[in-house]
C-alpha cells in the first residue's frame, strides 16, 4: 500500500464515526496507516455512544478476542474506557432461568466459564436483589464499559497517532475507477482513497446501495432510563428480567429493553430524540430486578437508532462491486465487541484476511438469495399512522 | 399483506387513565387566564401546577434553585395546597368556572406522534402526584411552565442559602414559608429590584443588590431602593460565600474595576439569591419536538411560535414566560395572562372546528431598548464567575465539575489514576475538530447529569463553553432535554397497568432468535440465508 502524500484523502477512509469505524481506524493507525475518518456529526452520537455498553458476547467469532482485549483498552487507548470485568444475569423465575441456557451453553462453547447461582448466591453478589430472584449466571469474563467515553477514547487515541477526523462531514457518493472506488465525495469536497471502510451503521446500506451492493440493514429506535446514583455494587454489570443495562461507576443504574420502532430510512438522527412512554415500562422491570432500588429516582432517559441485518448478524466483507471497499455492520451488538471488530477490520485491510477469528458467518453473500421483500416478511416496518390509515382509505 | 413484529412497538396499546380536551400546564398568570379562557368558552379544561413540590424535590433544587431555604411548612403538602391556592383569587375563580384544577401535579413528559413515536395515536401527557404516574391523553395543550432560576457560582455556592430568585420569590409569596432574613442579591435587574422590594415588605433585610456591570440594570428600580438605605454595589462579584452546615453567614464581595481591583468587603448575611437571569422552562416543549430557536431578547431558548402561540407540534400552544421573558413581563402579569388568552383562543378554535392551523412561525418582536440581550447579561456574569473561581468552585454541583475540569475536557474525578491523572484533550482540541456540543462536554465531564437535571448549571456551562471557544450563546446547540423532567422515584414511576400485550411480547433486545446462535454452529453454507423470518 502506497501512503498518500494528498493530504485531501488518506490511504484508508472510514465512513463513519461510530465505535466500529473509530476502533478500525485506530487499529490501522497503529499499524502505520495513514487513515481518515469521515463523520456526518459528532463522533459517537448514534448507538455506539447510547447502549448498554454491555461486553458480552459469547455467541460472537470475535468473544474470545473481545475478552482478551478489554481489559487492556485503557493502557492500549490512554484515556479511560471505564471498563469493568464480570456479569451476573438475575433470573426472577424458572422461566427466564431457562433462557440463560444458550448464553452458558455458548460460554463454555468457546472455552470460557459460566456458573450457575442459586438465589442466596445473587444476593450475596448482588446487593439490590431481592426476595423475588430465582437464581442466576455468573460470567467471569464479560462486564461493560462506557459507551461515549469509550467512543471518545477511540477518536483522541486515533488523533494521538496521527489519524484525521472530519466531524459534520457527510459522505455523498464515490468516485469509481474500474472495479475501484477511489475517492469519497463529501459535503466538504472530495477526499481519495486507496481503501475504503463503509462503517456508518444505520446509513451502511444507503452508502453501499450507491456502489451497486446491498447490505441489507433496517434502523430501529430503542431507549433507556438512568437513575441517580446509588453506592457501587461489588460487580456493576448486573441484568436480567429482560433488561439489559448496568450500574456505571458513578453509581447510576442505565437499563434498557423492551419493544423497538422500526423506521424509515429517512428518519436517523430525527427518531433518536424522543423518549417514550415505554420508559416506565422499563422502570417496572427494574424494580423488580432491584426491589431494594425502588425509592431512587429516574432522572434521564435516552433512545438510540441501531440497525439490523435479516439475521440479526454483522456483515463484515468485501463488498462484490468494488474490491477495495469493506462493509461493516453489527447489527445492534457492535459496542462490546468493538475492541475486536476493529482489529479484525484493520487485518482484512492490511491482509486480506482475519488471523484470530473466523468471519465466515459474516458475508454478505448468505443474504445472496433474500426477498426483495425481506422487511415486510419480518414486520420490520414503521407502524401505521393516522395518516398511513387515511391514505389508504 | 405484511406481518406484524410482536416485539415492535407497532399495534401495542398505551394505558391511559384519563382525557382532556384542553391540557393546560401550568397555574401562573398564563395558564389560569388560558384555562379560564377556554372554560368560559365551553371547553373542558384541565389545568394541572406542579407546586406546592414535595419537600424531599425541593432539597435537590427541583424545579426552583431553593438553597434550603424552604421554611418547615412546606412538609405539611395539604396545608400547602390551600396556601398556594389562596395565593392567587384566580385559582378560585377557575375552581368555580368549572375548570379540574389539579394542584401538586407534575408533567413529567409530552408525547406525539412522530418518527420514531409513530405507535402513538395521539398525545399524550406523563403525570405524577410523586406516588405514582399515569398518562393523560388531550386534543390539545397549552403549555405555561414559565421560568426557572440560572445558576451562577462561585465558591461556597453550594452551601444552603445560596438560591435563585424565581425561587425565593415563589417561597415568599406562594408558600409563605421562606426562611431567609438578610439577603444579598446578586443582580440589579427588575427580578433583583422586585422581589427586594417584596422582600422589604415582607420584614426581610437587603443587605445590598451586587451587579457585575457598571450601572444597576434597572435604574428606576435600584434608585427606589437606595432611598430605603439598600446599597447596590456596582462592578462587583461575590468571590466566595462563608458560612457553616447551616448555610451562609457572610459573602465576601469583590471589586472587578481597575482602580479598586482586589478591594474586598464582608457582609453579613444568611441568604444569597441569584437574580442575574431567569430562563424560560422549555424542558416539555423539548421532549415534545417542538422546534425551539434562540432569541437574545426573550431569554434565550424559547420555542419557535406563530402570532397565536402555536408551537411547531399541531395541537400544542405555548404561552408566559416558557415562551419568552423580557424586563416589561417580568414587571406586569398581563402581558403573559394575555398571551393565556390569545393561546385558549386559537385552541378552543381548533377544537371547535376540528381543524389544526399549519404552522409558520412568525418572525421575533423587535427588541426594545428595556430588553436585555442574554447574550451579553449571561456572558458578563459569567466572565465574573471565571474571574473568582477557584479549584473548589463546581459549576455543576451534583457532578462536581469546576471551571478547569470543563476546559480541560476532563473525566471525572473518580476515574482519577495514579497520581490523579486524569486524560483527555482539552475543549480548545475538541473545538478544532468542529462546533462542540454542550451534550458531548456532558457527557464526557458529567457537567450537568446529576439529580438536579442540570437545572442549576446548564447554561453557565453553556456560557462558559460559548466563551471559551469564541462562540456566540446564539450558535451553541440547545442541549437536549430528557424525560421524564422531573426526577420520579423508581416505585412512582414504575406502569401499573402494563397491557399483557406488551407484557407477552416484551424482550431484552430485538427478539431476533439467529442472533444468539453460537457462530461455530453456521459455516459459510449453513449461514446462507434462505429467507426465513
Amino acid at each position: 500500500m502506497t501512503a498518500s502524500h494528498d493530504r485531501k484523502g488518506a490511504d484508508v477512509i472510514v465512513v463513519g464515526g461510530g465505535v466500529t469505524g473509530l476502533s478500525t481506524a485506530w487499529w490501522l493507525a497503529r499499524a502505520g496507516v495513514d487513515v481518515m475518518v469521515i463523520e456526518k456529526g459528532i463522533v459517537g452520537w448514534g448507538a455506539s455512544g447510547r447502549n448498554g455498553g454491555g461486553a458480552t458476547h459469547h455467541q460472537s467469532p470475535l468473544f474470545a478476542e473481545e475478552q482478551r482485549l478489554w481489559p487492556l483498552m485503557d493502557e492500549l487507548l490512554g484515556y479511560p474506557t471505564e471498563y469493568q470485568p464480570k456479569r451476573v444475569r438475575m433470573a426472577l423465575s424458572d422461566a427466564q432461568m431457562d433462557e440463560f441456557r444458550i448464553g452458558v451453553d455458548n460460554t463454555r462453547g468457546q472455552g470460557f466459564p459460566a456458573e450457575w447461582l442459586d438465589a442466596a448466591q445473587v444476593r450475596e453478589m448482588v446487593p439490590l436483589a431481592g426476595d423475588n430472584v430465582r437464581g442466576g449466571v455468573y460470567y467471569e469474563r464479560g462486564g461493560h464499559a462506557n459507551p461515549q467515553r469509550t467512543v471518545q477514547a477511540y477518536a483522541w487515541a486515533l488523533q494521538d497517532l496521527g489519524g484525521r477526523i472530519l466531524q459534520h462531514t457527510a459522505a455523498t457518493g464515490f468516485e469509481r475507477r474500474g472495479d475501484r472506488i477511489v475517492a469519497v465525495e463529501t459535503s466538504a469536497g472530495s477526499f481519495s482513497c486507496n481503501t475504503l471502510v463503509l462503517a456508518a451503521g444505520p446509513q451502511t446500506g444507503i452508502l453501499t446501495a450507491l456502489l451497486d451492493s446491498e447490505v441489507p440493514v433496517t434502523p430501529a429506535r430503542a431507549e433507556m432510563i438512568v437513575t441517580e446514583p446509588l453506592p457501587l455494587m461489588p460487580i456493576g454489570g448486573v441484568d436480567g428480567n429482560h433488561l439489559y443495562g448496568r450500574q456505571t461507576l458513578r453509581g447510576n443504574l442505565a437499563y434498557g429493553g423492551g419493544p423497538h420502532e422500526w423506521l424509515r430510512p429517512e428518519d436517523d438522527g430525527v427518531a433518536a430524540r424522543p423518549s417514550s412512554p415505554l420508559a416506565r415500562n422499563v422502570a417496572k422491570r427494574l424494580v423488580e430486578l432491584f426491589p431494594k432500588a425502588a425509592h431512587i429516582r429516574v432522572i434521564r432517559s435516552w433512545a438510540g437508532v441501531i440497525e439490523n441485518t435479516p439475521d440479526g448478524r454483522p456483515v463484515i466483507d468485501r463488498l462484490p462491486t468494488a474490491g477495495n471497499v469493506i462493509a461493516a455492520t453489527m447489527s445492534s451488538v457492535g459496542f462490546g465487541l468493538s475492541p475486536a471488530t476493529g482489529r479484525a477490520i484493520s487485518q482484512l485491510v492490511l491482509d486480506g484476511r482475519c488471523d484470530f477469528a473466523d468471519l465466515s458467518s459474516f458475508r454478505l453473500s448468505r443474504f445472496g438469495n433474500l426477498s426483495p421483500d425481506w422487511r415486510e416478511e419480518r414486520g420490520w416496518l414503521p407502524p401505521q399512522t393516522d395518516d398511513d390509515d387515511a391514505r389508504a382509505a | 399483506m405484511a406481518r406484524l413484529d410482536e416485539r415492535s412497538t407497532a399495534g401495542k396499546p398505551l394505558p391511559v387513565r384519563e382525557h382532556a380536551r384542553l391540557l393546560v400546564i401550568g397555574a401562573g398568570p398564563a395558564g389560569l387566564s388560558a384555562a379560564l379562557e377556554a372554560a368560559r368558552r365551553g371547553v373542558a379544561v384541565v389545568l394541572v401546577d406542579e407546586h406546592p413540590v414535595d419537600h424531599a424535590l425541593m432539597g435537590l433544587d427541583v424545579p426552583f434553585h431553593f438553597g434550603q431555604r424552604m421554611g418547615g411548612a412546606v412538609r405539611n403538602k395539604s396545608r400547602m395546597i390551600e396556601t398556594i391556592a389562596a395565593a392567587d383569587e384566580r385559582i378560585a375563580e377557575a375552581f368555580e368556572a368549572g375548570v379540574d384544577v389539579r394542584l401538586g401535579i407534575s408533567v413529567w413528559g409530552l408525547f406525539s406522534p412522530r418518527p420514531g413515536l409513530r405507535w402513538l395515536r395521539g398525545h399524550v401527557a406523563g403525570l405524577s402526584d410523586g406516588e405514582s404516574s399515569w398518562f393523560l391523553s388531550f386534543d390539545a395543550a397549552i403549555v405555561a411552565t414559565g421560568r426557572r432560576d440560572v445558576g451562577l457560582a462561585f465558591a461556597g455556592w453550594e452551601l444552603p442559602g445560596v438560591m435563585g430568585v424565581t425561587a425565593a420569590s415563589t417561597l415568599l409569596q406562594r408558600y409563605e414559608a421562606f426562611d431567609g432574613r438578610a439577603l444579598t442579591i446578586l443582580g440589579s435587574g427588575v427580578e433583583a429590584t422586585g422581589f427586594a422590594k417584596a422582600a422589604l415588605a415582607a420584614g426581610r433585610e437587603i443587605v445590598a443588590l451586587i451587579e457585575v456591570g457598571e450601572t444597576p440594570r434597572d435604574p428606576a428600580g435600584c434608585a427606589e431602593l437606595a432611598e430605603r438605605g439598600v446599597p447596590v454595589l456596582t462592578q462587583t462579584m461575590i468571590a466566595r460565600a462563608i458560612g457553616g452546615h447551616d448555610g451562609v453567614e457572610s459573602v465576601l464581595v469583590r471589586r472587578l474595576d481597575g482602580d479598586a481591583a482586589d478591594a474586598r468587603e464582608e457582609l453579613a448575611c444568611d441568604t444569597v439569591v441569584l437574580a442575574t437571569g431567569a430562563a424560560p422552562v422549555i424542558e416539555l416543549l423539548d421532549v415534545a419536538g417542538a422546534e425551539i430557536g434562540f432569541v437574545p431578547h426573550r431569554g434565550g431558548y424559547v420555542p419557535l411560535l406563530d402570532a397565536d402561540g402555536r408551537t411547531s407540534v399541531a395541537g400544542l400552544f405555548a404561552a408566559g414566560d416558557c415562551a419568552g421573558i423580557w424586563s416589561d413581563k417580568t414587571v406586569d402579569p398581563a402581558i403573559a395572562a394575555a398571551e393565556g388568552v390569545r393561546s385558549a383562543s386559537a385552541a378552543c378554535d381548533e377544537l371547535a372546528g376540528g381543524t389544526t392551523t399549519m404552522w409558520q412561525p412568525a418572525p421575533a418582536a423587535e427588541p426594545s431598548p428595556a430588553d436585555e440581550d442574554v447574550e451579553d447579561v449571561r456572558s458578563a456574569w459569567v466572565a465574573a464567575a471565571m474571574t473568582v473561581a477557584d479549584a473548589g468552585t463546581h459549576l455543576c454541583q451534583c457532578e462536581e465539575v469546576n471551571l478547569a475540569d470543563l476546559l480541560g475536557v476532563r473525566p471525572p474525578r473518580y476515574l482519577s489514576g495514579k497520581d490523579g491523572e486524569r486524560n483527555s484533550h482539552d475543549l480548545a482540541a475538541l473545538a478544532a475538530d468542529g462546533q462542540v456540543s454542550q451534550d458531548q462536554i456532558k457527557r464526557l465531564t458529567r457537567a450537568g447529569m446529576g439529580p438536579c437535571q442540570g437545572r442549576r448549571c446548564r447554561e453557565q456551562v453553556g456560557a462558559v463553553l460559548a466563551k471559551a471557544t469564541g462562540t456566540p450563546l446564539a450558535r451553541m446547540p440547545l442541549p437536549s432535554h430528557r424525560a421524564p423532567v422531573r426526577p420520579l422515584p423508581l416505585s412512582a414511576f414504575a406502569e401499573d397497568h402494563e397491557p399483557d400485550l406488551l407484557a407477552r411480547n416484551w424482550e431484552g433486545w430485538f427478539g431476533i432468535a439467529s442472533q444468539w446462535e453460537p457462530f461455530w454452529t453456521l459455516s459459510s453454507d449453513a449461514a446462507s440465508t434462505e429467507d426465513r423470518p
